[in-house]
């Protein structure tokens, strides 16, 4: 058997990125304490950078390489430059220092046990924990792989590239590392869960069609083969997989509590490129390979994405900490991005891509922000504490009101010109009732979006409050950029909006 | 039907000229809203460094923007007189749902007049500023704002669609209340600007409907498939609009009946009540009828609204002008009628048109120019304005009365000064139209002059009535500059706009169209008597104020003058036919709402929360129920998999 023949131009964005993480891993172990924080830092920006520019000159590709396995075409390439700098931000925010006083966001050393002697000395003696840099980098490679991936096992492979090192991201944070410890394995636990899902659907869908490549599925469908209960039943468990990835209803329950006890900068890399990244693979799984059965799963995700959006919405009304406040509103973001998905439209697919670039941008800025307000404790994310706090430090508050507006849909937000993007296409794809409840939803939305603005620049500061700490250049210009892109996307979509409309057709 | 069709496009043919697509400099037009939008966003995120350099830099970003201006109008002259309109598109904001809106700029010769007006008296008045807000601690901010009001007004007269010329009658509009409000320590003026918000709000909301009719009934609110559709549109969805157009215009430009902030906005600094309540922004409403000529022409009752609109206006602020004692406000009575002039001449159509931005430019100069110049007197007297306390200040201020004095000349219609050229023209537009307009317009004249007199003789001339701590000075030369530049315009301003390279007329056509109606009466005999009015309003002031001393404590004066004084009840009115009626509304509202509405409103907020509340328990933190929860969920979806399918 001979050696199959790789498009190594096509997959030249994802060498860098996994080569970077090996070679970060060969940081760890070769380069002394001292330099090695700059290095591992400057690696993966430079790696994602150079990445970046060469999907960039990718642009307009249309390949199925790598035996088949891989398709290289609009949708994966946009999702690929969206991943790269959406992660290039969040890098920015890992390499943070200055608001912990030389130290970074993450414990010194994972397996210490928390609250020993060790731990102590750790702290005491200023020891940074620089892991971080190549599990980020193994988990991009895994995002970029997950939209591009053309047969089932791919996609269940680059599933696992990138959850795997985001569970133990989660499980990393310097404060609170209890609650880190436990979101870590929850996410774990429930991940192992929901891919066990996955792989079994893979199972039931490959014995239905004979094949695992989805040009082969969506051929077998056009036959009609009969067994469609396999078939049937297996794009129901495969939809669990990738539903439970985007944080959709019923398959959410992990989301408050892991995007609460993550590190903070994980939990922004997470609420925007994970999602990115599993949406991308939602839409090739259901649209290249499975577009021939669309009547079967249509109701299914009808379903998904209205009780997703109600019960996201609804239940952030009553939450008290900023964190799962944002955590509730990405499960209802999840919904708002399925009513277009249900559409089964080229208008959908660039409707998303442009959603979760712009919504990207938004979470990663908003979850900064909450770095910065801190106390004794940490981070203060009850929301009591944020009270009065565009008094004290009115642009950062400022900064997090523009991120709520656009998170709520207002317009000359990014957020809006999103929303009203999924929402025509939903429209246009027929789904009127998905439309009605996304705009409802949207309303009572706004309501605990405006809240925090109203209490940020309505109430009188808290006795105790938190302090806003200075962040170094690193936190500084990666909020400058959701800011920016926030702002620009919301003026200026034109251009954007045009590229992801030329990137919206899929190879087969 | 068709013949109608037929006409109705030919009409619309014969008005608008071709819009070309600009190129070279032309397409560089956005760098006029650039320059000043950057200078507030510099000067207002800047902070405290800036405070020593703030001014500089918010000049130097109007005068930036005002040789960009000239530089535009000369390669527009290089252009043949009926190709003179570009389209700038700029970027695609939004298309959805069939509505797409794309942010663009029309430079065509209505627009560029208003550039010119707008950076030109602009700039002067940045430059006036530096003198007269010297010693405000917050010079910066002011200038901040005063870049950033010039940014949103050429942006609403630049914009090529009514949705963006939206966005820039809000900038104008909050770039106003924040600059009426300057001066927050004071609470009339914090009064005053939060009035000014309210009023205008009632104006938007004509802005908002007009927008949300021209989507409904031409699909788009682009200016090019507006005007270009009203052609086919029914009569009566064109009034709906023209009606709606002049709510808006109202609101803006202090017409009646939503007339009432324009006197108390003057409680801003007075280069603001120049720029703002005088040169450019209260003329937004004018420019909104003239450029939304293409609907007004097919719409003849919207028209006669237009015109009775201005005809009252003119007339109630000609009479407030004649009672106030306090300067500002008498100047701004007078702004009130005359821009019932250009509304009236605005409501001609075609045949009038043009003479409303004439009289705009002429205004823009003259009124300017004398804001300017009671600024000057306020400067030199200590803040006062109570002109029962001037006097004599001819003396004391000699550049300051020479200027107001070339301005009181234009205003009140003395040939050859700026104001005889235009304001002539609209009473003779007006005598051909209606003959009982054209006396309204005439009389107003005549109290045009009577008041302008009346402040003339109050402040320059007459006795000394001065406070004793008060030693007048002439102001600084920062100051007294732009006053000469303005009132040199006011001087030669007109006669050159009418006359030079074929004039402002000829210049219009191409937007505006043009007809002629038929004088009942010799031209000549018309200027004649026009001019006998006004010497007859001169000499009556005289005879009240320049022969007898004027006394420093107001007289009780006759009901006239004390409704006057009260602005003709302006308030009261709006307290009646509003307000009050407002009051039982909401009371009688909240009463429902209490007692219905509420119940429901608040009964789905706590079933909404009762319901959060309940879900949120869902959340226990347990692993197991959580995969419990999948595994049901895992459940359902592939049951509504085997067993739900589309048809």
């Amino acid at each position: 058997m001979n050696a199959p023949d790789l498009e190594y131009a096509a997959l030249l964005p994802m060498i860098i990125v996994l080569g970077a993480a090996v070679v970060g891993v060969l940081v760890e172990a070769f380069v002394p304490r001292g330099p090695r924080h700059l290095v591992q830092v400057l690696l993966a920006l430079v790696a994602l950078a150079a990445a970046f520019v060469q999907v960039v000159r990718l642009g307009g590709t249309e390949i199925v390489g790598a035996v088949g396995s891989v398709a290289i075409d609009g949708p994966a390439l946009f999702m690929q430059g969206t991943v790269l700098v959406l992660a290039f931000v969040s890098v920015m925010f890992f390499a943070e220092r200055r608001i912990e006083g030389g130290a970074d966001a993450f414990a010194p050393a994972a397996s210490s046990l928390p609250g020993s002697e060790d731990e102590r000395v750790l702290v005491r003696e200023r020891v940074l924990q620089t892991e971080v840099y190549p599990l980020a980098m193994f988990s991009v490679g895994g995002m970029m792989l997950f939209p591009a991936a053309n047969d089932l096992l791919m996609m269940f492979v680059a599933l696992e590239i990138l959850s795997l090192p985001l569970y133990l991201l989660c499980g990393m944070a310097r404060r609170r590392r209890l609650l880190s410890q436990e979101a870590a394995l929850k996410y774990f636990l429930l991940g192992a869960f929901a891919s066990a899902f996955f792989l079994f659907g893979a199972a039931f869908v490959y014995g239905f069609s004979g094949s695992v490549r989805f040009s082969d599925i969506d051929a077998a469908l056009g036959a009609r083969i009969g067994q469609e209960g396999l078939l049937l039943a297996g794009v129901g468990l495969m939809a669990v997989g990738l539903l439970f990835k985007i944080g959709a209803v019923p398959f959410h329950a992990w989301t408050p509590d892991v995007y609460q006890g993550a590190p903070t900068q994980v939990t922004a890399f997470m609420a925007a490129c994970t999602k990115l990244a599993a949406f991308g693979a939602m839409l090739r799984l259901f649209y290249v390979a499975l577009g021939g059965v669309r009547t079967d799963w249509q109701p299914m995700l009808w379903a998904v994405a209205i009780v997703t959006m109600v019960v996201g919405i609804i239940v952030a009304l009553t939450q008290t900490d900023v964190k799962r406040m944002l955590a509730y509103s990405s499960i209802a973001h999840a919904g708002f991005i399925l009513t277009a998905l249900v559409a089964v439209d080229q208008v959908a697919v660039s409707a998303i891509l442009f959603y979760l670039a712009t919504y990207g941008f938004t979470t990663l800025g908003a979850f900064a922000v909450v770095t910065l307000v801190r106390d004794a404790g940490g981070e203060a994310t009850h929301l009591s504490k944020w009270a009065g706090l565009g008094k004290r430090s009115p642009l950062l508050a400022a900064t997090f009101g523009l991120f709520l507006l656009a998170l709520a849909g207002i317009p000359l937000t990014s957020g809006f010109v999103g929303k009203l993007a999924v929402f025509s296409a939903a429209f246009q794809g027929g789904a009127m009732p998905l439309v009605i409840v996304g705009v409802v939803t949207s309303a009572v939305a706004a309501f605990f979006y405006v809240r925090v603005i109203v209490l940020m620049f309505f109430s009188e500061p808290a006795a105790e409050g938190p302090s806003v700490a200075v962040p170094s250049m690193w936190t500084t210009f990666g909020i400058g950029v959701g800011v920016a892109a926030t702002v620009l996307l919301g003026v200026m979509p034109g251009p954007l909006l045009d590229l992801a409309e030329q990137a919206s057709v899929f190879i087969r | 039907m068709n013949s109608i069709m037929t006409h109705g496009l030919a009409a619309q043919a014969e008005v608008h000229q071709v819009v070309r697509d600009a190129s070279g400099l032309i397409s560089s037009t956005w760098l006029l809203i650039a320059f000043p939008l950057l200078g507030a966003a510099v000067l207002l995120l800047g902070g405290r460094r800036l405070d020593k350099t703030g001014h500089l830099i918010g000049t130097a970003a109007s005068c930036l923007s005002f040789v960009m201006a000239v530089a535009l109008f000369v390669a527009m002259l290089g252009e043949s007189g009926d190709a003179r309109a570009f389209n700038v598109p700029l970027w695609e904001w939004f298309n959805a749902a069939g509505y797409q809106v794309e942010v663009g700029l029309l430079l065509d010769q209505l627009s560029m007049a208003f550039v010119l007006l707008i950076t030109g008296v602009g700039s002067l008045i940045h430059v006036y500023s530096i003198g007269y807000m010297e010693h405000d601690e917050r010079r910066r901010r002011f200038f901040g704002y005063l870049n950033l009001f010039v940014a949103a007004m050429l942006l609403l007269v630049l914009a090529s669609d009514y949705l963006i010329l939206f966005i820039g009658w809000e900038g104008v509009g909050l770039a106003s209340y924040l600059l009426i409000g300057f001066w927050q320590h004071k609470p009339s003026a914090a009064v005053a600007a939060k009035k000014a918000f309210v009023v205008n709000r009632v104006g938007d909301m004509g802005m908002v409907l007009a927008i949300a009719s021209m989507i409904v009934v031409f699909g788009s609110s682009s200016f090019e498939l507006v005007f270009a559709g009203a052609g086919d549109a029914p009569t009566s969805w064109l009034n709906a609009l023209g009606l709606l157009l002049l709510l808006a215009a109202c609101g803006k430009s202090a017409q009646f009946p939503l007339q009432s902030w324009l006197l108390d906005a003057m409680e801003g600094p007075t280069p603001v009540s120049a720029l703002i309540h005088a040169a450019t922004m209260v003329t937004a409403g004018v420019y909104l009828v003239v450029r939304s000529a293409a609907i007004y022409d097919l719409a003849p009752e919207a028209r006669t609204a237009v015109v009775l609109v201005g005809t009252i206006t003119l007339l109630m602020g000609a009479i407030i002008g004649c009672a106030k004692d306090d300067i500002k406000k008498a100047l701004a009575g007078s702004t009130m009628s005359q821009i019932g002039y250009m509304m009236l001449a605005a409501g001609l159509g075609p045949a009038g048109y043009a003479f409303a931005i004439f009289h705009l430019i002429t205004h823009g100069f003259f009124k300017a120019n004398m804001f300017l110049g009671a600024g000057s007197v306020m400067h030199g007297m200590n803040d006062e304005v109570n002109m029962r306390r001037f006097g004599g200040l001819r003396a004391a201020m000699p550049v300051t009365f020479l200027t107001f004095a070339l301005g009181y000349l234009a205003i009140i219609g003395i040939p050859p000064f700026a104001g005889y050229f235009s304001k002539d023209k609209i009473i003779e537009a007006a005598f051909a139209d209606n003959i009982l307009i054209g006396l309204c317009a005439l009389i107003g004249a005549g109290i045009t002059a009577f008041y302008m007199t009346r402040v003339m003789l109050m402040t320059f001339l007459t006795s000394k009535r001065w406070a004793e701590d008060v030693h007048p000075h002439e102001s600084p030369r920062v100051m007294t500059w732009p006053l000469i530049g303005l009132a040199a315009l006011s001087l030669v301003g007109g006669a050159a706009l009418l006359y030079v390279g074929g004039g402002i007329v000829e210049w219009l056509e191409p937007v505006t169209g043009e007809e002629h109606h038929d004088l009942p009466l010799p031209v000549a005999a018309l200027i004649a008597i026009t001019l006998v009015v006004v010497v007859a309003g001169v000499a009556v002031a005289w005879l009240l104020y320049g022969r007898r001393p004027v006394p420093v404590e107001a007289p009780a004066g006759n009901p006239l003058t004390v409704a006057a004084r009260r602005d003709l009840y302006g308030d009261a009115v709006n307290e009646a036919v509003l307000m009050r009626p407002g009051q039982y509304l909401t009371r009688s509202l909240v009463y429902v709402e209490n007692r219905g509405v509420d119940g429901a409103v608040i009964g789905a907020a706590k079933a909404v929360g009762g319901l959060s509340a309940r879900w949120r328990r869902w959340q226990t933190g347990f692993v197991r129920s959580y995969a419990l929860t999948m595994l049901t969920g895992a459940g359902l979806v592939v049951v509504a998999m085997l067993l739900v399918r589309l048809p």
